[in-house]
């Protein structure tokens, strides 16, 4: 080693210098995450944008109802979603009830997404049916499958839950995971409602 | 091994420069004015190109050349650059870079913003996978319909073209596309399968026939002979064997061919690519 | 408190098991060498791709025995058939620009040096950096089983069923070119072979690995953004961290279109939506049923929206890796750091919005087309900036004759040469009748393929003794640079002038036309450069594998090198700094600072070090 080094002493956290700072790596990585998957989307919609302005060929959809309970429901998880995570925050609470609520939401939201092709499956409008059918599904199955990510992270949080952390750097860690995993939701939350109004409202 | 290094890309340069300056191989020689108008455009961006470039690895060149280490008592010289040389350097090649970008535009926008003139001859251009169809209009100088679904490769008709329809009686159909000379001329290209591209390098222009478009360029071509035609958008297995012919004939010649019936317009089609040679190509 | 350091201790050992330790390691140190070892064998496959290629070019007629006896489908007899061409044209198309251009750069490099360089113990997410890894390895076993599906009958008939879509197994592998453009791609066998099962697979080789190259960026990122060390501010980072950073952020944000836009075409060609296949198409006599009113120029903006991206993330690491080379050998700071870092920016920005360029004769509005252009022209203008700033870092240096160094330099002048035809092409006039010709491969060979991999070399020589603790054979590696260097001048600088006469790109010959005639002989020399050319990289090869167990011990420090991965054991250990981090002083490039006892100071060094 090169005799005039200075060096810290591997600090408490063993990353970084600071304890806060080092489990900051959850928030940025799950904004750059939906930075990316906001990207996807927004190339989705120019398509959609450009494939219906340009086409002779586009059947509107009547929109299911049974959209706007889903729309309901991934509202209200929304909601619970955000007070589970400030619960989170406080060691004393136990947010548990309010995550699992937030879960079984989502899960009802997915049920009425599959309820919803189901009844446009019953009426004979498939994927390749006429365009909107195709941009519907394409866009419901894409956000479907972002969301039981969401799902499976706000399992792996439940769980984690049952073991409070008695040290601060594993509890900055654990509070900065679940504000990431609320962020995804609520980013999930907002796409749908943006995808719904795009499908449904924007002629 | 810095000197060698110079030399080396000294050399190199020269070879490049010189590849271009001896113009042995080159564009094949224009046929309209556009053409001619472009390659003036060329000429001047490749010179500059070329003065960059031999500026820039002669520059690189010398440094490699003069700048070497010579033991540690001789430190290089200690500086992290300097604004306003930073400066100078944006704003030059910002200047010379959006000039070129703005002078290019010109015969772009001859080519595309202009509506091809009324008196123009107009030929509907029909690809398909490895074979050029090409629509005449005929006498009564109105294209028959076409219809996909009338397209029937078996009994010659590549373009689907209505015999129900009574424009389409004198209406002819070939693969070598004839026009005259010193008119302007409207080609309107579609595709019946995939994407391919309508391409004469004596033109020096491309244009691809986008399946479900139809996209119109016109041109005027000033030089009478006959001219390789190639497709130049990757369009399958036998991409490379696409080819035909742009025949421009002297105006007398075509109206009297626009005349003839199908039938007679094969033959005589025959006859005129006899008759006309390809270009004498540098060997 | 305790608890926590101990978990943190606990959590830097490295592992035991030899799975763990090689092959499924979270030690970002060997995901690099991974997708190092990933790359050398991909450009393998690529490189003898390119060489069957030219053989067909230059010598169409022949017959190659051993061609036949390894591929009877594709070239029946030993002479190949022009299907056999085009799926080498498109698998060597994207063989090389995703999975050597793609993950050598960022995902090797980047990967080991990023961390060590910003004072970091690991990536921020190092389960996920193992997960880029494998999901783009899969990536590459998926598309070179799209070569076997479209080359071989058994797998064909096999696959096909689980594919649900036949292949007639008569190519080597799918036919699109490396932008696979719709229709032609879009509609399956009825346009011809290598349109079948291998074509679904390409797709889905793609969209595999634009998952693996988004995890790998957001790991990118984080790191960057959350793990330096004390003292190491942005405007002190090395430029190749710089370099890392924004192709992190092209990434991020031009493959999650490309990943849209082949989940359309795949739902095209799969289930018969027509998100890129127009009403009306005509194959044979029949008309294609079941589809109207997609779009084929839409698949264009999605592909090209990526796709010019790509170009940068293919060279900006190859800027960053010369920057810190050239800097580093003249033994002079770099000139105009922050020019430099605006410049790369400026770079990464601009690139998103010049993807028409690629579509001027597509038939796309001529207004934007302008717009197009103009843009196009000023990316012109910070690649010159970087390569006047490259220039006055070697001007008054003293510059040591290093293959990593000779390397750096070569990509400085191949660089301005692949670079400077972008003026050409870059206007709407010009492009007319460039466009589709030898002068387009000419020019992205040059700058995004030679260069960039200009850009490896050099860092290959620059830090294998840090990451095997020997050093390369010095000899070979200059041996290799002068026989690359004027090889790939060679082989690229008469293709301009093919384009110029007017050769068509994706050709599988050319004797049809007479106005090619005159051509011949410089399609014959560039192909025994060719030759030459790649044999040559035996000598890289050889020297890699001979240095790794016979090359002279490395230093710490071998190169007097100034950045933070020169302050460890070479190569590394598992934490990188065996729990001691380094805090920064200093910027990255302080070379012959008047008054200092060394010609260098490390950004380690404490302040005042030297004055």
């Amino acid at each position: 080693m090169a005799t005039t080094v200075t060096t810290s002493p591997l600090t408490k956290s063993g990353f970084g210098s600071d304890l806060k700072s080092s489990a900051n790596r959850y928030r940025i990585g799950m904004w750059v995450a939906c930075a990316s998957i906001l990207m996807m989307f927004t190339a989705l919609s120019s398509a959609y944008i450009v494939r219906a302005a340009s086409s002779t060929d586009w059947t509107p959809l009547q929109m299911p109802r049974i959209l706007l309970v889903s729309s309901g429901l991934i509202l209200l998880s929304s909601i619970t979603m955000e007070a589970a995570r400030r619960k989170w925050q406080d060691a004393t609470q136990r947010p548990g009830v309010l995550l699992l609520a937030t879960i079984v939401f989502g899960l009802g939201f997915l049920v009425c997404q599959i309820f919803a092709w189901r009844q446009l499956a019953r009426q004979g409008i498939f994927v390749a049916s006429n365009p909107h059918s195709s941009f519907f599904y394409v866009f419901t199955a894409t956000h479907g499958i972002h969301l039981l990510g969401g799902l499976l992270a706000l399992s792996y949080l439940t769980l984690r839950r049952r073991s409070v952390p008695n040290n601060q750097g594993a509890l900055a860690r654990s509070k900065a995971r679940a504000d990431a995993v609320a962020l995804y939701w609520h980013f999930m939350d907002f796409l749908w409602i943006y995808l719904f109004v795009l499908l449904f409202f924007v002629r | 091994m810095g000197r060698v290094l110079a030399v080396i890309i000294w050399l190199i340069t020269l070879g490049s420069v010189s590849l271009f300056f001896v113009k042995k191989w080159w564009f094949p020689a224009a046929i309209s004015q556009h053409a001619a108008a472009l390659d003036r455009q060329f000429l001047l961006t490749i010179t500059v190109v070329g003065i960059a470039f031999t500026a820039a690895q002669v520059g690189l060149g010398y440094v490699v050349w003069k700048f070497k280490d010579r033991g540690p008592s001789d430190r290089a010289v200690y500086t992290h650059g300097s604004n306003r040389l930073e400066v100078v350097w944006t704003v030059v090649t910002a200047v010379i870079f959006i000039s070129l970008a703005v002078m290019g535009q010109s015969v772009w926008a001859s080519l595309h913003f202009n509506k091809a003139p009324e008196n123009s001859f107009r030929v509907q251009v029909v690809a398909q996978q490895f074979q050029w169809n090409f629509h005449y209009s005929g006498k009564d100088g109105v294209f028959g319909r076409t219809d996909p679904s009338l397209v029937d490769d078996s009994a010659l008709n590549y373009v689907g073209l209505d015999s129900e329809d009574p424009n389409a009686k004198d209406d002819v159909v070939h693969s070598v596309i004839a026009i005259p000379v010193d008119q302007p001329v409207e080609l309107i290209l579609r595709s019946r399968d995939v994407i391919h591209n309508f391409w004469v390098p004596q033109l020096r222009f491309k244009q691809d026939l986008v399946p479900g478009m139809n996209i119109s360029v016109h041109f005027t071509a000033n030089r009478v002979g006959k001219y390789e035609l190639a497709c130049a958008e990757l369009c399958g297995q036998f991409h490379f064997r696409m080819k035909s012919y742009l025949l421009v004939l002297p105006a007398d010649e075509h109206a009297a061919l626009m005349k003839l019936t199908q039938d007679e317009f094969q033959t005589r089609m025959t006859e005129l690519l006899a008759k006309y040679p390809l270009p004498d190509y540098p060997q | 408190m305790s608890a926590e350091t101990h978990e943190a201790v606990h959590r830097h050992e490295p592992p035991k098991s030899f799975i763990r330790k090689y092959i499924f390691s979270l030690d970002h140190k060997v995901i690099g060498i991974q997708y190092i070892i990933l790359a050398l064998a991909a450009v393998l496959v690529g490189m003898t791709m390119s060489v069957l290629m030219r053989l067909r070019l230059s010598w169409p007629g022949t017959s190659w025995s051993i061609l036949g006896t390894l591929f009877p489908t594709g070239a029946p007899g030993g002479i190949m058939n022009p299907d056999f061409y085009l799926s080498l044209v498109t698998m060597h198309g994207t063989i090389m620009v995703f999975f050597v251009l793609t993950t050598a750069p960022q995902g090797g490099f980047g990967n080991y040096f990023l961390p060590i360089q910003i004072g970091a113990e690991d990536m921020a997410f190092p389960v996920l950096n193992m997960m880029s890894f494998w999901v783009t390895l899969v990536g590459f076993l998926v598309i070179l089983l799209a070569i076997l599906v479209e080359g071989n009958a058994t797998v064909a008939h096999a696959l096909g069923d689980v594919l649900g879509i036949s292949s007639a197994g008569a190519t080597v592998g799918p036919i699109g070119g490396w932008t696979g453009y719709a229709p032609l791609s879009a509609v399956g066998n009825t346009a011809g072979p290598g349109q079948g099962a291998g074509m679904n697979l390409w797709i889905i080789s793609i969209a595999i690995f634009c998952v693996g190259s988004l995890l790998g960026a957001l790991n990118f990122i984080t790191t960057l953004l959350n793990m330096r060390t004390k003292g190491m501010t942005l405007m002190r980072m090395p430029l190749t961290c710089w370099a890392w950073f924004t192709t992190a952020v092209l990434a991020l944000l031009s493959f999650p279109v490309l990943l849209g836009g082949g989940i359309l075409l795949l739902l095209d060609r799969t289930v018969g939506t027509s998100f890129f296949i127009p009403g009306g198409l005509v194959f044979g006599s029949g008309v294609l049923k079941n589809h109207t009113g997609g779009s084929p120029i839409l698949w264009q903006h999605l592909f090209w929206f990526f796709g010019h991206p790509e170009v940068y993330i293919a060279i900006l690491p190859g800027m960053g890796a010369t920057s810190h080379i050239l800097s580093t050998f003249a033994r002079k700071p770099i000139f105009g750091y922050r020019a430099m870092v605006f410049a790369i920016f400026a770079i990464g920005l601009l690139g998103f919005f010049v993807w028409g360029h690629h579509m001027f004769i597509s038939g796309m509005s001529p207004y934007s087309a302008m717009t197009f252009s103009i843009l196009t022209l000023s990316i012109g203008v910070p690649s010159a900036v970087k390569t006047f700033n490259w220039l006055g870092t070697l001007w008054g240096s003293r510059i040591r004759f290093t293959p990593p160094m000779l390397f750096a330099i070569g990509f400085v002048s191949l660089f301005v040469a692949g670079g400077i035809t972008g003026l050409v092409l870059g206007q709407t006039s010009l492009d007319l009748p460039m466009h589709d010709t030898y002068f387009v491969p000419a020019h992205f060979h040059l700058v995004m393929g030679v260069a960039s991999i200009f850009g490896m070399f050099a860092a290959t020589y620059f830090w294998f003794p840090k990451m095997f603790g020997r050093m390369m054979n010095d000899k070979l590696g200059k041996l290799h640079f002068w026989i690359t260097f004027v090889g790939v001048y060679c082989i690229f600088v008469p293709m301009h002038t093919m384009g110029m006469v007017g050769m068509p790109r994706r050709y599988a010959e050319f004797t049809q036309y007479e106005y090619l005639k005159s051509i011949h002989p410089l399609v014959v020399f560039v192909s025994i450069a060719a030759l030459i050319t790649v044999v040559a990289q035996i000598l890289f090869y050889f020297n890699l594998v001979w240095s790794i167990f016979k090359g002279k011990k490395a230093s710490e420090n071998p190169w007097e090198a100034t950045t933070l991965e020169w302050n460890t054991a070479s190569p590394p250990p598992h934490d990188n700094f065996a729990g001691v981090i380094p805090t920064v002083q200093h910027g990255p490039y302080e070379f012959a600072v008047p008054g200092a006892p060394r010609d260098y100071i490390m950004q380690s060094e404490p302040e005042g070090a030297g004055g």
